[in-house]
């Protein structure tokens, strides 16, 4: 099958970009150093093209019901305006993917999907929407969306539009006017750090990225590839699906049973998927299974996906979903599920890299927490 | 991107200078570094090891992925670039200079190009 193409293509090879097929769409995986582009976003800013992402539009009387049946967050209490993280799970409580819903007005709300399950999560909008009055609409094509992100974002942004960014609070979203292009701004990133991402027409993305470019030049606003948006993410303790995230997996099992809202008073309280999740409540309660924690080593080699955790004796004690060497913590960091005996931070465990045993320490999630 | 004219090269993106009293020196070319993203880890093979053109002698770790370091030449190693183990960003900022990462004693190579051989094989 041919990768798709952003509507920034031609963009980014003119900047001499090193692609990469990621989900079927041909990427920017790094400008330059993907280092320099990771501290450009910790310490000034990155301008990223994240147009593969999943946009599919949900409206009508009833698409707040819809998305509380068909997703396990408590999606029509959400504010107007307001974004949210949140899951969309099989009826055995699996995690289909992970998604933002920004609700963009009182009967309508856009779900951002991973570009890897973007039709996953259509269809089964689509399929589960069935006896609602709402409409599921494929927009991948209707948007081109861009990301500034970092601490000068602000800034940037601010020199290129009228908006009211003091009052665009984090996971929220105003549609606005960005260099004389009409967008929906929304205060979310997946760095860690302050940012926005701007969901603008296709037409619109090159004059966008083009004023943002030129807006952020003295401030140290670089374009940033896919890599360091994992070396980002990864540092924040934000999961990734296909690495932290999967069908084999539910919500609980992630460390992230917070998104399932068990209280939901829509549709009585019924959604997709419910009954096994309250299984899965229940049992990392009593019977916790693997844990989702952080690994720092101090040795140089990387703790890569897939490598197993070992404790002392050599017995494997659980797996890698990622790692990378971490440019703020100067050391290799992953993410892994190990047994909830050794869980604790502070314990000593290891890695087996390519048949050695590299020490590494146990950590709390996230790595990496921006100073407010 | 321009390959120095004095070196040799494999197809596995390694230089080797001319020998000098029989000894050559080993590293990976720019076009290489490039690829592979910045580097953060160097393993490279101890000294007084002897090893076989063409074969797997150590490793080059970028943020992304692992790679084998491949020698193009068989020999006795003589000496490692303890500079570039302790700052692997080397390999990208000097790749040709002072990102060389061991000598050996030769005694046999795979098949080396030149310059502009190395040049068409990248498609440069």
């Amino acid at each position: 099958m041919s990768l798709r193409h952003t509507a920034l293509d031609a963009l980014h090879r003119s900047l001499g970009a090193t692609m990469t097929d990621f989900a079927g769409w041909d990427m920017p995986l790094r400008y330059g150093s993907e280092r320099e582009e990771h501290v450009a976003v910790r310490t000034k800013a990155g301008l990223f093209d994240l147009s593969h992402m999943g946009e599919i539009t949900v409206s009508g009387p009833q698409a707040g019901e819809l998305l509380d049946h068909a997703l396990v967050g408590f999606i029509s209490a959400l504010g107007v305006l307001r974004a949210r993280y949140t899951m969309i799970c099989r009826e055995d409580g699996g995690i289909l993917d992970d998604l933002i819903v920004y609700r963009t007005a009182e009967d309508e709300y856009l779900v951002v999907a991973n570009a890897s399950n973007a039709q996953v999560v259509l269809d089964a909008l689509t399929e589960r929407a069935a006896s609602f009055d709402a409409v599921v609409r494929d927009d991948r094509d209707a948007y081109a969306l861009l990301a500034v992100q970092g601490p000068e974002a602000n800034g940037i942004l601010a020199s290129l539009t009228d908006a009211d960014l003091p009052g665009l609070k984090y996971y929220a979203l105003l549609p606005a006017t960005v260099a004389d292009r009409q967008v929906w701004l929304a205060r979310t990133g997946y760095t860690g750090e302050d940012g926005f991402e701007v969901f603008c027409a296709p037409a619109d993305a090159e004059h966008l990225w083009t004023a943002l470019s030129a807006a952020g030049a003295d401030k140290g606003l670089l374009p940033c590839g896919l890599s360091c948006r994992d070396t980002l993410r990864l540092e924040a303790g934000m999961p990734l699906y296909g690495h932290e995230l999967s069908t084999e997996l539910t919500p609980f099992d992630a460390g992230l049973g917070r998104v399932v809202r068990f209280d939901k008073t829509s549709n009585d309280g019924q959604f997709v998927g419910r009954k096994a999740l309250e299984q899965a409540a229940a049992e990392a309660e009593t019977n916790p299974p693997r844990k989702l924690v952080g690994l720092v080593s101090e040795g140089r080699r990387v703790p890569r996906a897939e490598y197993a955790v070992v404790d002392a004796e050599g017995t494997v004690i659980g797996r890698i979903t990622s790692g990378a060497p971490s440019p703020t913590l100067g050391k290799p960091i992953a993410i892994a599920y190990v047994d909830a005996a050794n869980a604790v931070p502070g314990t000593a465990v290891a890695v087996d890299v390519r048949g050695r045993h590299e020490p590494v320490e146990v950590v709390a999630l996230p790595f990496y927490k921006r100073a407010r | 991107m321009s390959n120095p004219t004095h070196l040799q090269y494999s197809k596995e993106h390694e230089w080797l200078t001319a020998a000098e009293d029989g000894v050559s020196t080993v590293g990976i070319t720019e076009h290489a570094a490039t690829a592979l993203g910045d580097i953060v880890y160097v393993q490279l093979p101890e000294v007084g090891t002897t090893v076989t053109a063409g074969e797997s002698v150590g490793e080059l770790e970028s943020t992304k992925s692992v790679s084998d370091l491949f020698t193009p030449a068989s020999g006795e190693i003589v000496e490692i670039n303890q500079a570039v183990i302790d700052d692997p960003a080397l390999v990208n900022s000097e790749p040709f200079t002072g990102a060389w990462l061991y000598k050996l004693r030769v005694t046999d190579t795979v098949e080396l190009l030149d310059a502009a051989g190395y040049d068409a094989f990248i498609g440069a």
